[in-house]
């Protein structure tokens, strides 16, 4: 059962694995290879004349990231910082940013079958950025894809032509 | 064949693409070689050692182009390979015109390679050299069997009609086999005249009358203790292996954030009992060394040699030299001198104008040296050397000197505000004034007058300096003062409402405590500051930069005067914390621009500061 399992996410290429956190009342789902880690909220140094969500930028051994508070961006919980405020470190399209959450619940491998479309909702969150939704026994996840989320216009973390740029520069390398 | 089989190469770089950049690379590097030693070698006594080393740079570029379907490279690398070959075993004299045809022929290859590379849309066209590659080879072999001394009277005799028909029947030997050539004929005339190494005694302008073998020009004659020390120079650089320069920087990283988590222990070991912990404030001492020894190590993998832009010196002018019918001998002191490879791409094209005006305005032509009674042939020198944490490049050359009047004149004429009764110095500083020129000719190397305000502002905004002296016919130098890094920079940190900023130290003039009252408002809009009789724009950082507690109004302000490009502002901040060496980071590697920000730092205590952008911000007193 457990090689069959294994075998069956090697065929996935870890595709269905999740990381899972919780935002306000609401569970979100993201896919697992786009994180790079997890850690605590420390001291972030604001940058003047940007949005409230954008928390400001961090020291991430050595690189300056800049922080996004989701639970400010979606107007979800309760955006506080203290010893439990969790921060994810994202990887996408080659640049490095953290988000705020409210905390980290769990890893979840779903099977084709547990991944529902997402009905049309006029949630905060846009149709178009989030992947389905997850159903593991009484919990619903709301899947999202974080990398055209985080890379969107409306988040305004990149410039456009800078973003082009870092997508030719994968290509190069 | 002698068409470019660039669709051959298409097809194959899909799966050799991966290699493309290492081939890049080395042909670079090759290309480099071959320059060096063709510029060194003396035709009259070539060294078979250098021949060869010749001959293996031309042929390691051959193999590389051939593998990956880079017909054209391979091709005019082959006719290269094959006079060389002549050369080295002794059937082919080497002469000024097969030296002047092969470092055309390495011009070319670069020129090809950025094709390949995508950095050039057109291909050059290399079927007149490759045709003049293959007189001279004939040249040779076919003088050579039947009358020696005629092969080494080749040069004595070009402007004669004789290579003339050399040259006609390389045309036909080529139309015959390849009939794709043809069409190109009518071209290749025309070119052959631009090529002025085949009929180079024609346009000499007094070349003629000495009847001279060697063209007059010798660039940079080697002295005959330099090629040795240059050989082991050479073999102690190949003791080296190839790394990009990001896993550098991830190495410069990390050691940073060592330094900070070092120092942070530090700090807390301060608190501990001193008596009972002795043992750990020694191994903390020793950290504190190792560590400091291993920043200062790996900041110096990015260290590389001066000589890295010198080098591309002496051919430069060579070529131009001969061109302007000038005589010159370049000295080069302190090549070794180190700084960073950032820094060095950067001061490439403002070196390498200063050096042309030195041998186009500076050096004189050969009678009016003489006439002055010095030697015909001029020198510039190039020295480098590190003074405190900068490097000092200087670009001297014993010419006319800079002519006062004239430029006073010219000034006036241009309507540039001239001091009254001027210092040499601030005379000297005139030609940084955009379209400042004095050529009376203007030449197509240096004359058009938009050269020199570019080259210093340029040279300012890598945060260094250029000044000159100059005396009447004694000759001119330009000192160029640069820091050694673009990676640290001194910084002055200031606070806006409790949030750190950092200027650059190198744009702040003074810092002064003023009244409130001393900031005029004028006609409603901006307000200016009276510095000793100066009006300077103010500029409230607070405003610009609102923080999220302001400090309260006070009597007096925090004033910091800067100055970018010439022009200075007054910034009120809130307090002046202190001055640092700041380690430069990108806010863009992984977020986006932000007006006023140029960029970010790490502080002593792992915060991040933001670096401000002096020059916008003074930008913005102005609207």
């Amino acid at each position: 059962m457990e090689t069959k399992e294994l075998a069956g996410r090697i065929a996935q290429g870890g595709a269905n694995e999740f990381l899972t956190f919780r935002l306000g009342e609401e569970e979100y789902g993201i896919d697992i290879l786009k994180v790079q880690e997890i850690r605590g909220y420390d001291t972030v140094t604001r940058i003047a004349n940007t949005p409230a969500f954008l928390k400001g930028v961090i020291n991430l051994r050595g690189s300056i990231v800049p922080i996004v508070d989701l639970r400010i961006k979606f107007a979800l919980g309760e955006p506080t910082y203290d010893q439990f405020t969790v921060v994810i470190i994202l990887n996408v399209g080659g640049r490095v940013v953290g988000i705020v959450v409210d905390s980290v619940s769990d890893v979840l491998t779903l099977a084709e079958e547990q991944i529902r479309p997402a009905p049309d909702f006029s949630a905060v969150l846009a149709t178009q950025y989030v992947k389905g939704l997850g159903a593991i026994d009484e919990r619903m996840l709301i899947l999202v894809d974080i990398e055209a989320l985080i890379g969107s216009a409306d988040m305004g973390l990149f410039e456009a032509s800078n973003s082009s740029a870092a997508a030719g520069d994968l290509l190069a390398a | 064949m002698s068409t470019p089989t660039q669709s051959a190469s298409g097809a194959r770089s899909v799966d050799l693409s991966q290699f493309h950049t290492v081939f890049f690379e080395e042909a670079d590097e090759h290309l480099a070689s071959m320059e060096s030693l063709l510029l060194e070698i003396d035709v009259e006594a070539a060294s078979q050692e250098d021949l060869n080393a010749i001959f293996r740079a031309a042929h390691s570029i051959k193999g590389g182009a051939g593998m990956f379907g880079f017909a054209d490279v391979s091709e005019l690398t082959h006719e290269a390979e094959t006079l060389l070959d002549l050369a080295r075993n002794g059937s082919v004299r080497p002469t000024v015109e097969i030296v002047d045809a092969l470092l055309e022929t390495r011009d070319l290859l670069k020129n090809q390679l950025a094709v390949h590379r995508g950095e050039q849309d057109v291909a050059p066209d290399a079927s007149a050299l490759v045709l003049r590659l293959r007189a001279l080879c004939e040249g040779g072999t076919g003088a050579a069997s039947p009358n020696p001394p005629v092969e080494a009277g080749y040069g004595f005799f070009e402007p004669a009609p004789a290579p003339a028909d050399e040259a006609d029947y390389g045309f036909f030997d080529d139309a015959a086999p390849a009939p794709g050539a043809a069409p190109s004929a009518a071209p290749v005339t025309a070119e052959a005249g631009d090529g002025y190494g085949f009929f180079s005694p024609l346009p000499e302008p007094d070349g003629a009358t000495t009847a001279s073998p060697a063209p007059p020009v010798v660039a940079a004659p080697p002295s005959p203790a330099r090629p040795a020390a240059a050989r082991a120079d050479r073999q102690a650089e190949t003791a080296s292996i190839r790394v990009p320069v990001s896993k550098v920087d991830q190495l410069i990283n990390l050691v940073g954030e060592l330094v900070i988590t070092q120092a942070m222990l530090a700090q807390n070991a301060t608190q501990v009992e001193a008596a009972r912990h002795q043992q750990l404030l020694a191994r903390m001492a020793d950290l504190e060394r190792n560590t400091r020894d291993l920043q200062e190590s790996v900041m110096s993998i990015r260290m590389m040699p001066i000589a890295m832009v010198f080098n591309r010196f002496p051919r430069m002018l060579r070529d131009l030299a001969t061109k302007l019918g000038k005589k010159v001998e370049l000295k080069m002191v302190g090549e070794g001198t180190e700084l960073d490879k950032g820094l060095i791409e950067k001061i490439i094209d403002p070196m390498t104008h200063l050096v042309r005006n030195s041998l186009d305005h500076g050096i004189e032509l050969p009678d009016a040296r003489a006439a002055a009674g010095k030697s015909e042939t001029g020198t510039i020198t190039l020295s480098a050397s590190h003074r405190g944490g900068n490097i000092v490049i200087e670009v001297a050359d014993d010419g006319a000197g800079l002519r006062r009047d004239r430029i006073l004149a010219k000034a006036r004429e241009r309507g540039i505000a001239v001091p009254p009764s001027p210092s040499d110095g601030e005379v000297w500083n005139l030609i940084f004034e955009p379209g400042f020129s004095t050529a009376e000719v203007v030449t197509d190397v240096s004359g058009r007058g938009v050269g020199m305000d570019v080259v210093r502002r340029n040279i300012s905004t890598l945060g260094g300096s250029v000044d000159i002296e100059s005396a009447a016919g004694a000759g001119t130098r330009m000192t160029v003062r640069l820091p050694l890094t673009l990676a640290i920079m001194d910084g002055m940190s200031i606070a806006i409402g409790g949030e750190v900023y950092i200027l650059p130290l190198a744009s702040v003039v003074e810092s002064l405590q003023a009244d409130a009252r001393a900031l005029r408002p004028v006609s409603g809009q901006g307000r200016v500051l009276d510095v000793r009789g100066e009006y300077l724009p103010v500029l409230k950082l607070a405003e610009v930069f609102p923080p999220a507690t302001p400090a309260p109004p006070r009597g007096t302000e925090m004033i910091v005067i800067v100055e970018a490009d010439g022009v200075k502002a007054a910034l009120v901040v809130d307090e002046l914390v202190g001055q640092h060496q700041v380690v430069v980071k990108s806010l863009e590697t992984n977020y986006r621009r932000q007006p006023g920000i140029s960029g970010a730092t790490i502080m002593g205590d792992g915060h991040v500061a933001l670096i401000l952008d002096v020059a916008a911000l003074i930008k913005k007193t102005r609207h």
